[in-house]
């Protein structure tokens, strides 16, 4: 596989471009595999690539039903932070903030990280005092965050209208280690590591049955064929629910579709990413200049992938009133995807009643961000076979005994 | 948009004007309950991919609570029906076999 460089691009300059190779390959599906990954989105890609790196298994097969990063991984906004207030959540968000730090020369892959900070704005007086606080759990979480004031807010996104009348903005959450990545970069930058080190990237391969034998799961059936495993990861965000069902069990998930939308492209004027949780929307300015807008998640269960035409019209409607001059754009592209919410908004990277599967889901409406963290997480779960420190409190189990990591407000508004 | 019919005042109107409450038919569990039952009255859902029950409330118009079938695939609204009954009546469900033949019922 060719290594990315500035070197090959002068080489293959001088040969008109002939000599680069595919990204990753497409095998057929082997017989058997020591881990087989269901899903190859971020998550699923992620997994398999801490496996290989941080514990040596590397006979793995990472089966998807589409093509790589066509569900949720090529579908949100982005946005990459880690100011949660409780500390299991600061822990697994900071620590893939951090490897998205590095990821770039650590897959030898461009995934465009852009460390522009992220401002969660305050325009009621409670979420002054809840990002206040937030502030105070971050310093003690080890997580580079500040409040600062509106004259800050406006220095740093002069197109923001601060004065109200509705909401104005009374301060902000400040987190400027945080930013933006190329989504899909950072599908294809796992899988080209992944397939690198020799594991399997099948595509068009959907699960159609989960085999087991004493309370073991020894193959998955897929429309390409049986293939048998010694240890089961899924990690299918929306669809988790229908795998668990496959597999006999039962995950507190519900299924709801959220949606973003690209504006028309204009020249630089906004070079962070904002929030702003009250009137539930969210922006930043991608490289092509295009405004990137996500918005709330439907209140009700959905697989369809499009959402509510009512929740567009809320979101933009409320952002004009901050935003004045995004009255003038026309709006390019929308669409949903499938999330899947928990009881406390939090996610599940855990064991099952099955001794040898492995679940990653519940991202809800921020997976995006937890891409590096969860894999690195859920790699430490599936090879050790118990969880590691930053997967140890999000086991499924949480919910009948009781320890919620209540992320509601952070996780079931905005990201 | 969904379009919904509230079978307590008979408004049909757009999703808008209503607010949904999640899975229907729920067993409750309280004190005396295993653990195990208290989690899954709580928190496991059916979460189906094809037709499901769901509790909605008219939330801008009569103010009443109301249960209804939809198909989560095609969002299409099978029909409502009054809440105080266990079971969704038999027409519906006949109703729903006839567009969905591959349902495995209620």
């Amino acid at each position: 596989m060719t290594r990315y460089s500035a070197f090959a691009i002068a080489r293959e300059a001088l040969r008109q471009h002939t000599g680069w190779t595919r990204a990753w390959a497409s095998p057929e599906p082997a017989a058997q595999y020591d881990v087989v990954i269901v899903g190859a989105g971020g998550h699923g890609l992620a997994t398999a690539y801490y496996l290989g790196k941080n514990f040596g298994i590397k006979n793995v097969a990472i089966i998807e039903k589409g093509w790589l990063g066509g569900g949720n991984t090529g579908r949100n906004t982005t946005i990459i932070r880690s100011n949660y207030l409780q500390d299991p959540s600061a822990a697994i968000y900071e620590k893939a903030r951090s490897l998205y730090e590095g990821l770039s020369q650590d897959l030898n892959y461009n995934i465009m990280f852009s460390p522009r900070g992220v401002m969660m704005l305050a325009q009621t007086e409670h979420e002054v005092r809840g990002y206040k606080r937030t502030e105070m759990a971050n310093k003690l979480q080890g997580v580079d965050t500040r409040f600062i004031g509106p004259a800050e807010v406006k220095r740093l996104v002069p197109i923001m209208n601060i004065a109200g009348p509705r909401y104005p903005v009374l301060g902000a959450l400040w987190q400027p280690r945080g930013g933006t990545a190329r989504h899909d970069a950072v599908a294809w930058g796992y899988a080209r590591a992944c397939s690198e080190m020799g594991m399997h990237v099948i595509q068009n391969c959907e699960v159609t049955g989960v085999e087991s034998a004493g309370g073991e799961v020894t193959a998955v059936n897929t429309t390409r064929g049986t293939i048998g495993c010694k240890k089961l990861g899924i990690v299918v965000a929306g669809h988790s629910g229908h795998l668990a069902a496959m597999a006999g069990f039962r995950l507190p998930i519900e299924s709801v579709a959220l949606q973003a939308m690209v504006s028309e492209p204009i020249k630089p004027c906004m070079d962070v990413v904002v929030m702003a949780n009250t009137v539930h929307g969210y922006m930043s300015q991608s490289d092509k200049g295009e405004m990137v807008i996500g918005g709330g998640a439907d209140h009700f269960n959905n697989y369809t992938q499009r959402g509510s035409w009512q929740h567009i019209e809320e979101t933009v409607r409320s952002l004009i009133e901050t935003f004045p001059m995004l009255s003038r754009l026309k709006m390019l592209r929308q669409w949903g995807g499938i999330v899947d919410m928990t009881g406390d908004r939090s996610p599940i990277i855990s064991k099952t009643p099955l001794g040898n599967i492995f679940i990653n889901c519940g991202w809800g409406t921020g997976g995006f961000k937890a891409i590096p963290g969860s894999g690195w997480a859920m790699a430490e779960l599936i090879a050790k076979g118990e969880p590691g420190p930053l997967a140890r409190d999000f086991s499924m189990f949480r919910f009948r005994e009781g320890r919620f990591i209540d992320e509601s407000v952070a996780a079931g508004v905005a990201h | 948009m969904l379009l919904l019919s509230c079978p307590c005042c008979g408004v049909t109107a757009e999703e808008t004007e209503f607010a949904n409450g999640g899975e229907a038919h729920l067993k409750r569990f309280g004190p005396g309950s295993t653990d195990a039952e208290y989690e899954a009255y709580m928190f496991a859902r059916k979460n189906p991919r094809g037709v499901h029950f769901e509790r909605w409330r008219h939330a801008y118009g009569c103010g009443k609570w109301f249960l209804m079938a939809r198909d989560t695939m095609t969002l299409e609204v099978y029909g409502t029906y009054k809440a105080q009954t266990t079971e969704p009546p038999a027409e519906l469900q006949a109703h729903i076999k006839a567009r969905r033949p591959e349902w495995e019922g209620f």
